[in-house]
């Protein structure tokens, strides 16, 4: 390979990665059909930098690859022991701290989290459950949320300000009482601007924000994450949309 | 050198703690080849046996279920005392499953809420002395005693037990990946 080709691209575990400037590291790896797991990012929302599950080392330092900037040259470690090691550590202690039991959800097969998990062999928790108590809104007529099995992405409060322009939720707290909140005067989900057609109540990677009346319509065994692991789902990954329901729509409903 | 043509075979216990038996089932489903396993393996203590006690020396124990009182703990230590290897053998085992979902109640309020008299004037929540006192929480079986291996699932499905079993008694590490690693 010689210096010329360094211009616009970068490598990724030895591998070339052609990038446009102002891409990310993910973003260019996605677009290349490498993959690099991530939990809090999504193609139609700007990068959070949050789950610190696509950690890679970025000449020799480590970086948030929904973050950083793709730079001409720049070597990249990616799929290595070490850097999984991590990765299922982060994914056991996410689960540790939340209540998520997969055989109630109804978002299992669909969960992003789960599937990282699959794809990491995780088999176990490892650390102490944490068994936290945490509320369940069921007050919205069309969407619940259950924030025992929120990871705090924050996916729904980006959607929520940049898609929707509604700030229907927002991170309050610090440290572990950090929690999701809802901007209404209850502070219920019923009473606040979200709506079935918001962009917000269909991004939860999880199944704390989940639409209600169409549980088990796709059966156990053949969603998303079933046939193949996420790991080779990478077209989905970086092509994936929110639809987004035209404002006149909205309003006639 | 004088080396036996058939070597001994693996005692393997299993137990259902806090569990609904469904890992058990899962397991019997591996049909046929439980002819092979038979072959490798001979059974002690076991709802299969109906063996009540574990015996010294077993070489793999099966735990179904959580903890979720001093029974399931007396018997889960039982089980670590004499097994080399133990198993966290489906969703409980790991991570409490279903019976943790009373995780966030108080035991108390849980006992007098079901056992209370019908106009709510008193309670008759049992207190035989042969019954096993519930904990404050469902424990996953890795908050108990040392656990070997991890085998998920709601059951874990009969491949998932034939590749897992197959491994372990092959000399291998157990290695269960996709499609087999399932938490639901």
């Amino acid at each position: 390979m010689s210096d010329t080709s360094n211009a616009n691209s970068f490598s990724i575990d030895g591998q070339r990665i052609p990038f446009t400037p102002g891409q990310t590291i993910l973003q260019a790896a996605l677009a290349a059909g490498v993959y690099i797991p991530h939990l809090c990012h999504h193609p139609d929302l700007k990068p959070h930098g949050s789950c610190k599950l696509c950690t890679v080392i970025v000449n020799g330092r480590n970086g948030s690859a929904c973050t950083q900037k793709a730079m001409p040259g720049i070597e990249v470690e990616n799929n290595t022991p070490t850097l999984n090691d991590r990765r299922r550590v982060l994914l056991q202690m996410l689960f540790v701290e939340g209540n998520h039991f997969c055989p109630g959800c109804e978002k299992s097969g669909n969960c992003q989290l789960q599937a990282l998990a699959y794809d990491l062999e995780m088999v176990s928790p490892h650390f102490r459950h944490a068994y936290p108590v945490r509320p369940i809104d069921t007050t919205h007529p069309d969407v619940w949320l259950d924030l025992n099995r929120c990871i705090m992405c924050e996916l729904c409060v980006r959607a929520s300000r940049d898609i929707d322009g509604k700030n229907v939720f927002m991170l309050a707290g610090r440290g572990a009482e950090s929690h999701i909140v809802v901007n209404s005067p209850s502070g219920r989900l019923g009473d606040s601007a979200l709506s079935i057609d918001d962009a917000a109540a269909h991004v939860c990677p999880v199944g704390a924000i989940l639409v209600k009346r169409v549980g088990y319509a796709v059966p156990i065994g053949e969603r998303q994450f079933d046939e193949q692991p996420i790991s080779r789902q990478v077209d989905y990954l970086a092509r994936r949309h929110i639809a987004i329901v035209p404002a006149a729509e909205t309003e006639e409903r | 050198m004088n080396a036996p043509m058939n070597p001994r075979k693996l005692r393997v216990t299993t137990t259902s703690l806090s569990g609904c038996f469904g890992c058990h089932m899962s397991f019997l489903d591996i049909d046929e080849r439980l002819l092979e396993l038979a072959a490798l393996v001979e059974f002690d203590r076991s709802p299969i046996t109906d063996i009540k006690h574990c015996s010294q020396h077993c070489d793999l124990a099966l735990v179904e279920g959580g903890v979720c009182n001093a029974e399931n703990v007396h018997v889960l230590r039982e089980l670590r005392a004499n097994s080399k290897i133990l198993v966290a053998f489906g969703a409980c085992a790991v991570n409490g499953g279903l019976p943790a979902q009373r995780n966030h109640l108080d035991v108390g309020k849980c006992l007098s809420q079901v056992y209370r008299t019908p106009d709510g004037s008193a309670t008759a929540i049992p207190d035989d002395p042969e019954l096993p006192l519930l904990l404050d929480k469902v424990y996953p079986v890795n908050e108990v005693v040392r656990v070997d291996y991890f085998l998920p699932g709601c059951p874990p499905s009969a491949d998932t037990i034939w590749k897992f079993l197959t491994d372990l008694l092959t000399g291998r590490t157990p290695r269960i990946e996709h499609p087999l690693l399932k938490f639901d």
